[in-house]
């Protein structure tokens, strides 16, 4: 299992939890699972997100694989100038 | 791809200063901007605005224009399908209006002829009846339930029910225990910030030229910051193939942010098609102001709490900002980014965004950030004011550091926030003596950064010469720093290298030139690139020898006997191997495309000393110094012009720049006269202190640094003035006539 810290917007969605815990491998297998385990995040996970594995921000890669104890936040999708 | 020393490596090219490879085109007039390109046959178009803020377009009558001798074609709304997708139709509908105008200057309709006067007189023949509708233009006004509506059915699901329709987004973040913070706190300090809109302010406004065939095929020539989004974006909204589409990014007058989407390019297409002759759309630099994307306006409450002896006990803020009559999600990294330079056990940042009849925002360096850490560093500026302590001992007691939870979310790896303010502290520039009405400001600054998509070619020539191709345009130097850093892993001389910019057709996709990506993310395909060319240089020295690949190095520039055992060889060079590469399998190239990741977050202090004319509210930077954590540092000339750049935005910001509007919700302010940024004569030498903690997401220890040196100097001009004046200072810009009406009511 991953615990997924969630940000506060978004815990509403997530029955008020600030961190949940899916069964994934790599990034394709959270968003998945989370959006399958709570539904009111498929609205967010399909405009964007980014991930942050151990404090490394990724935008896309679905194949990152995550650790059994790696920190994962789930964060908006990141726009730049 | 992780760093490749841990220990200190020595350069030989990169860190270096050589000559910038588009200097003499730019000081001869060589390059090739958006407006310079023209073509056989060739239309020139103009674009009809609306006069109002918000009104309903009862109804466009065109058809006098068309009849008008000269006139080829006029497009409307109505020459464009409906996009699905709610992000890609704003953009067509902020490109040409749709039912409603939005805000004053948004676009009608467009008109090609056989020349400008033609077309202008083209555009006053169009009937357009509007109906007119009640206007919104600041944020706090425009978050009121009983505001009027900019957009109707456009909040997500993350908005609160009870709010007014204009809020689109919300979003929240932090952690710990907000009460148990502030009841330790021996003072809290709650205030109310603004900022204004302010423009990007590039000097070449949008151009284009586009041709579109009979037979489906098309080309565009525009300045933007990526020409891959400008043809899917373009392709989308008029019903062709990517591939059909060739887009060739000029040399680009600047973007900042402001160029990493389309305005008038689909309708230089569309035109184009209709009339079957290429279509060329320069914006005047009135046009610029009215409809290309300002950054955002903003009101911020911050609140936090410090003990006696300076440490940060809590941070809370709530920061509402408008992206214009268009959703955007500028808020969400504001609120991430507020308190991201301080290490808190309890911190908390709320964000909404709401409509208002305003341009279309579009992101401006570090987009959110300087907003928000203006209000965050302005408050503790005051903390510190009135406990007595000393700001910059205050910021490096509490500084975010290796293994510190940030407060939005993830643990910091190596960071550079403790090293630039120990250089700060350190730099004479802190401890020099400040006269009468003169202030001292302080401020440190973060951004994200990251990678995104690349994808580069390096071609060695058979004169020992390589080309490199890669597909990211040029806003900082990036060509430089590529053909660098192939230098280094070739180990050839940097002269003997020439990089430049694809168009869409002859390079795989590359993401926008946003986020202080390039030099990052490009250089870093680039070093792969250039590993792949001399591998198969090895191979190729190898056949020469007729020794096993795996018994061949490279060395300095040259495929070397890996020991005693592999023979005796003298080196071959990259220009002996290329010399013969047709006899030896083929031309010799080197690929690399990946998504690239592991940026690196980046910290940033500012130190400014201004002094402040009592009588006429103007203020003067005596002296200014950045400080900058930048990774390796590439080519520090471009680091420091970055750093330097940054922060002059910045102090314009801070100073003077504003979209003002009017009761009636016209802008008053656009053009340069009016809307005055910076110029040389008003700001001494910004002096710069690279700071080179290695990014160990790079081989080379490189990190983004193109978008922190804005986000600090809003709070750094504004803590210096306020110093200076003895009043706080809570609203930008800090023009005259408002810091006369602080000393006034102050």
């Amino acid at each position: 299992m991953v615990a997924v810290v969630i940000w506060g917007s978004l815990r509403r969605f997530t029955d008020g939890q600030a961190e949940v815990e899916v069964e994934a491998r790599n990034f394709k297998e959270l968003l998945e699972n989370l959006t399958t385990r709570y539904p009111g995040l498929k609205p967010q996970i399909a405009r964007g997100v980014s991930l942050a594995l151990d404090g490394r921000i990724y935008r896309e890669a679905w194949f990152t694989e995550i650790g059994p104890d790696s920190e994962v936040v789930l964060m908006p999708y990141m726009a730049g100038g | 791809m992780a760093l490749d020393h841990t220990g200190q490596r020595v350069f030989k090219v990169v860190g270096t200063r050589p000559p910038r490879p588009d200097g003499v085109d730019k000081v001869t007039g060589r390059a090739l901007y958006g407006a310079d390109l023209s073509a056989p046959g060739m239309l020139v178009a103009h674009i009809l605005r609306s006069p109002h803020p918000h009104a309903e377009i009862v109804s466009i009558d065109t058809s006098a224009a068309e009849a008008l001798q000269g006139v080829k074609a006029v497009v409307t709304a109505a020459d464009f399908t409906p996009q699905e997708d709610e992000y890609l139709d704003d953009i067509l509908v902020n490109c040409l209006a749709r039912g409603k105008v939005l805000y004053d200057g948004h676009a009608v309709a467009a008109v090609a002829a056989t020349s400008a006067d033609v077309a202008k007189a083209a555009l006053k023949l169009i009937k357009v009846e509007y109906s007119k509708l009640p206007h919104v233009t600041d944020v706090d006004a425009a978050m009121r339930p009983d505001a009027p509506v900019v957009q109707a059915g456009r909040s997500l699901e993350t908005v609160p029910e009870g709010m007014s329709e204009n809020v689109s987004s919300h979003c929240e973040f932090g952690h710990g225990d907000l009460e148990a913070g502030f009841a330790k706190a021996d003072l809290i300090i709650e205030r109310s910030f603004t900022t204004a809109a302010t423009h990007q302010g590039y000097i070449e406004p949008h151009a284009c030229l586009a041709t579109m065939g009979a037979d489906g095929k098309g080309d565009l020539w525009c300045c933007t910051q990526g020409q891959y989004n400008v043809r899917s974006i373009c392709a989308d909204l008029l019903g062709i193939e990517a591939s059909q589409l060739r887009v060739t990014a000029s040399e680009i007058g600047g973007g900042f942010g402001g160029k990493t989407t389309v305005f008038i390019e689909p309708v230089a297409l569309a035109l184009s098609r209709k009339s079957g002759r290429p279509v060329k759309i320069v914006m005047s630099r009135a046009e610029v102001f009215l409809a290309t994307g300002p950054t955002v306006s903003s009101s911020t409450d911050v609140k936090i709490g410090m003990t006696k002896d300076g440490r940060i006990t809590a941070g809370q803020a709530h920061l509402r900002y408008s992206g214009g009559a268009y959703p955007c999600g500028t808020v969400d990294m504001g609120a991430q980014a507020a308190f991201a330079a301080y290490d808190l056990e309890a911190v908390q940042t709320l964000g909404w965004n709401a409509l208002t009849n305003r341009p279309k925002e579009a992101a401006y360096r570090a987009p959110g950030a300087p907003q928000a850490i203006y209000a965050v560093e302005s408050v503790v500026d005051e903390l510190c004011q009135q406990l007595g302590l000393d700001p910059l001992e205050v910021r490096l007691k509490n500084a975010a550091r290796k293994g510190t939870k940030s407060s939005y979310g993830p643990t910091f790896d190596d960071i550079g926030l403790m090293a630039t303010l120990k250089a700060a502290k350190a730099h004479p520039h802190y401890s020099a003596p400040l006269g009468e009405n003169q202030g001292r400001g302080l401020s440190a600054g973060f951004w994200f950064n990251f990678g995104g998509n690349t994808c580069v070619t390096l071609n060695v020539n058979t004169d020992g010469t390589v080309g490199i191709t890669e597909g990211n345009p040029d806003i900082g130097g990036s060509r430089a720093a590529i053909s660098q850093m192939a230098a280094e892993e070739l180990g050839i001389p940097y002269d003997k290298i020439r990089t430049i910019v694809a168009d869409t057709s002859s390079l795989g996709h590359n993401d926008v030139t946003d986020g202080s990506r390039v030099t990052f993310s490009v250089g870093l395909a680039t070093i792969k690139a250039a590993r792949d060319a001399i591998r198969k240089m090895c191979s190729r020295a190898a056949k020469i020898w007729d020794i096993d690949e795996e018994a061949v190095v490279w060395e300095d520039g040259a495929a070397c006997p890996a020991g005693p055992n592999a023979g005796r060889f003298p080196p071959m060079t990259l220009a002996e191997i290329a010399a013969v590469s047709f006899n030896t399998g083929g031309p010799i190239a080197g690929h690399y495309e990946f998504n690239a990741d592991g940026a690196g977050v980046s910290f940033g202090v500012h130190l400014v000393d201004v002094e402040v004319d009592r009588e006429t509210g103007g203020t003067k930077v005596l002296r200014y110094t950045v400080f900058q954590d930048a990774g390796k540092a590439v080519h520090p000339s471009y680091v420091e012009g970055q750093m330097q750049g940054g922060a002059v935005q910045g102090i314009g910001w801070a100073l003077n720049e504003e979209y003002i509007y009017g009761e009636d919700g016209r802008l008053q302010n656009p053009g340069f006269l009016d809307y005055r940024i910076p110029v040389a004569s008003d700001l001494p030498k910004i002096d710069t202190v690279i700071l080179e903690i290695p990014n160990p997401g790079h081989p080379y220890g490189v990190r983004g640094v193109g978008e922190t040196p804005i986000v600090p100097p809003l709070a750094a001009m504004s803590n210096a003035v306020s110093r200076a004046i003895g009043t706080r200072m809570y609203s930008l810009p800090m023009s005259p006539p408002r810091i006369l009406n602080a000393l006034t009511d102050g």
